[in-house]
């Protein structure tokens, strides 16, 4: 079966091509629609086939490396176009094709009657092509193309209605458009992406190899933990992941990648592409292992977003920021359980989080289609009864979301908490339990005001229940919402914690290089459950109290701090001060008014002109008189013969 | 009788062929400027035939008759020019023929 992993890729690829290059032609969404959608769930099938197969082998003949061709051989440098199949990937493959194919499925019935329908499915399938190479290559090369490649789909797909006006949250008012934000969203993810290529040169010139296995298997050869070199490498590879994966200092396009069409925000900016970051820094955990600076700065950047971007979202009062800010918050938490040496926690929490993260999407999409592309939850209200499925599905997701047992996300996210408690960070831990907090209390803000009270929208709205393409997604990904997390139920709770062993092999090596501080208790871990479930518990019934009053929703409190949230800790205007006035007037005055202009152009039109001032000259020896040219001629003759005659 | 020596010739011919210069590079008429033409070329073919005769070596001789040749196709050809040229502008003096510039 391992042979057929290509084909993982190479199905969604036709699918792209089809509807790319004939999807105009087909003018019907049933076929656009039904290709899109089933290259990708023959892509999951064969994923599931090998993942069967995978489980039914002893775990260490589990890793496989399909090799199709020589792609590039330079030198010294050799790139292979080659799949790597083993227990991180498949699972990435997984989550990538499965939500893939539900969120395809749903899309059907959200872009219906779009006029780029097929256009929509031709992205979609690219963008899951570019996740598949991102997630299966076994050299870094490749991996960069599948990383290079989502960010391109994801600009394609933020900007796909690249007319539509956008709001960009109080800052540059009225003036943006979609296209904007997707241009935001490329040009910030080019600032990681320069640190993760300079990563590689590094790579490439310290073990003269860009696979995993041969640069892994010299790494802990050779390098002694806290090396200098490895310390740039790794912290060049985390700003790659801060790009992606939405991480300060660069999360800032992902709350404006919202622009896109909301099955894009659930597929690329909550379920996969966003947790890019995450899969690489796991993939990369022996050389994160062998740099524990690097370790600490990956905790410390994940808490701080985490906690800033809860911060963030509970102030929002766009459906779809709220969601962004929560999933920024939550690629935190995870990037949170990287740095503490917990990889399988933070891999369990991306698969986890695909599940809720995109259920809320959909959902909010699914609320978004019923009210007519409203987005603003202080005209929503009371639709609980309008759209049943939705309600019972987001209700779901935002449960698991806050971390209520015994839902997906509390086994994921208590798993993250509780290692980094272990590993002796109690104030990372701490921020951690506020965060987690913040997040039951800003998620049931917006369950209570979209779907609660009563209803705050116009008469010219008519809100229904999706049709049923859409909220079949929506309850495949509430079951898995509920059951995702007994994958990884721990030891303490009488699981087995089948996740852990299963990537443990991935794992192993780096996890030799960390050593364990702190061991705790199985009381402690008890304990440590209870405090996150009194959290979220907390933050839901805060949310209730405030928010069950009328007359609070939509007002706008006068104190700074809400100002200070509200304009989202003016960190917009500071890059925009910092960075992007400086560079846009840079650009102009200097390169384009000054050097431009005046060098570039000074010289070519210098050149023409240096030359025809010379013609003007030299074309008055052309006069058109016989005589003239005769007695040039003998005189040049008389020259000649001079020199001959002296010579 | 003593031969007369190739000098005389040879003196004569580049006298001719100057006359034919300076007549080409002053005279006005068209007609007159291809008569100095004619004149250097003339000038040239007794140059060859005095060689010739003073070596021995017909060569010179022969390449006389292409000259005469060539001189005639010119003369028919030129001659027409001219007469082209004074039907459009109703004069054969060639400072007033100088269209042919930039």
């Amino acid at each position: 079966m391992y042979l057929f992993a290509p084909y993982i890729v190479a199905l969604p690829l036709a699918g792209f091509l089809l509807n790319g290059l004939f999807g105009k032609k087909f003018a019907s969404e049933k076929i656009s629609g039904a290709i899109g959608a089933g290259v990708i769930g023959i892509a999951f099938a064969l994923a599931a086939a090998i993942f069967a197969e995978m489980l039914a082998s002893p775990p260490e003949s589990r890793s496989h490396v399909v090799s199709l061709f020589s792609w590039i051989a330079a030198g010294s440098l050799t790139v292979d176009w080659a799949y790597q199949i083993d227990q991180l990937s498949i699972l990435m493959t997984l989550i990538v094709t499965g939500v893939g194919f539900l969120i395809h499925l749903y899309s059907i019935g959200y872009m219906h009657g779009d006029p780029a329908f097929w256009r929509f499915f031709a992205y979609l399938n690219l963008f899951i092509v570019m996740m598949l190479n991102l997630v299966m290559a076994n050299n870094f090369v490749l991996m960069f193309l599948g990383w290079e490649g989502v960010g391109l789909c994801s600009y394609l797909l933020i900007g796909f209605w690249h007319d539509r006006k956008f709001d960009t949250g109080g800052y540059a008012p009225g003036t943006a458009t979609t296209a904007d934000a997707a241009k935001k969203a490329f040009i910030v993810n080019r600032i990681g992406d320069f640190g993760f290529l300079i990563a590689i040169f590094m790579i490439f010139q310290q073990f003269s190899s860009v696979r995993f296995d041969e640069v892994f298997l010299k790494a802990s050869a050779v390098t002694v933990q806290g090396d200098k070199t490895m310390f740039w490498i790794t912290l060049l590879l985390f700003l790659g992941a801060t790009g992606k994966s939405a991480q300060i200092p660069l999360y800032i396009w992902l709350p404006d990648a919202m622009a896109g069409p909301t099955p894009v925000s659930a597929l690329i900016h909550a379920a996969t592409m966003v947790t890019a970051g995450v899969y690489m820094v796991a993939r990369c955990a022996l050389l994160y292992a062998l740099s524990p600076a690097t370790m600490s700065i990956v905790a410390i950047i994940g808490t701080a977003t985490a906690f800033f971007a809860a911060t963030m979202g509970l102030v929002q009062n766009d459906i779809k920021k709220v969601l962004a800010y929560s999933t920024v918050s939550q690629l935190g938490y995870m990037f949170m359980g990287l740095g503490v040496g917990a990889f399988t926690a933070g891999i369990f929490h991306v698969m986890t989080h695909a599940f809720f993260k995109a259920l809320l999407f959909l959902g909010a999409g699914s609320v978004i289609h019923a009210m007519h592309d409203e987005q603003d939850i202080t005209a929503m209200g009371g639709l609980k009864t309008t759209m049943p499925t939705t309600y019972k599905t987001f209700f779901v997701a935002a449960l698991a979301i806050s971390g209520i047992p015994p839902l997906a996300g509390f086994f994921s996210k208590d798993e993250i908490l509780f290692r980094t408690f272990a590993e002796g960070s109690i104030l990372l831990w701490l921020v951690g339990w506020v965060t987690a907090g913040m997040t039951a209390f800003y998620m049931f803000r917006l369950v209570i005001l979209t779907f609660e009270g009563t209803p705050r929208w116009g008469h010219d709205k008519h809100p229904h229940e999706s049709p049923v393409l859409m909220t079949l997604p929506l309850v495949i990904l509430g079951v898995l919402s509920v059951i995702g997390g007994f994958t990884g139920v721990p030891q303490a709770l009488g699981g087995s914690n089948a996740l852990e062993r299963w990537l443990e092999p991935v794992f192993a090596k780096a996890t030799e290089h960390l050593t364990r501080i702190h061991e705790t208790s199985v009381t402690m871990e008890y304990f440590l459950m209870i405090l996150s479930v009194v959290a979220g518990v907390a933050g839901i019934f805060v949310a209730r109290g405030v928010f069950s009053k009328p007359e609070r929703i939509g007002r706008v409190p006068a104190s700074a701090w809400y100002r200070l949230l509200w304009r989202k800790y003016y960190v917009d205007e500071v890059y925009d001060a910092a960075v992007v006035t400086p560079v846009v007037r840079g650009s102009e005055k200097l390169l384009w008014r000054g050097f431009d202009v005046n060098v570039i152009d000074g010289i070519v039109n210098g050149t023409a002109k240096l030359i025809d001032l010379g013609s003007q000259q030299i074309r008055k020896l052309q006069a058109g008189v016989v005589q003239v040219y005769a007695v040039t001629f003998v005189l040049g003759i008389l020259i000649i013969l001079g020199i001959l005659i002296l010579k | 009788m003593d031969q007369i020596p190739l000098s005389y010739y040879l003196i004569l011919s580049a006298a001719l062929f100057s006359i034919g210069v300076a007549g080409v590079l002053t005279r006005r008429n068209a007609i007159i400027v291809f008569m100095c033409i004619e004149l250097m070329l003339n000038s040239v073919n007794l140059t060859l035939i005095a060689f010739s005769s003073f070596f021995g070596n017909p060569a010179g001789q022969v390449l006389v008759f292409f000259v005469m040749a060539v001189a005639a196709a010119e003369a028919a050809v030129g001659l027409a020019i001219i007469i082209a040229i004074f039907r459009n502008k109703q004069t054969v003096d060639i400072q007033d023929i100088n269209i042919l510039k930039w």
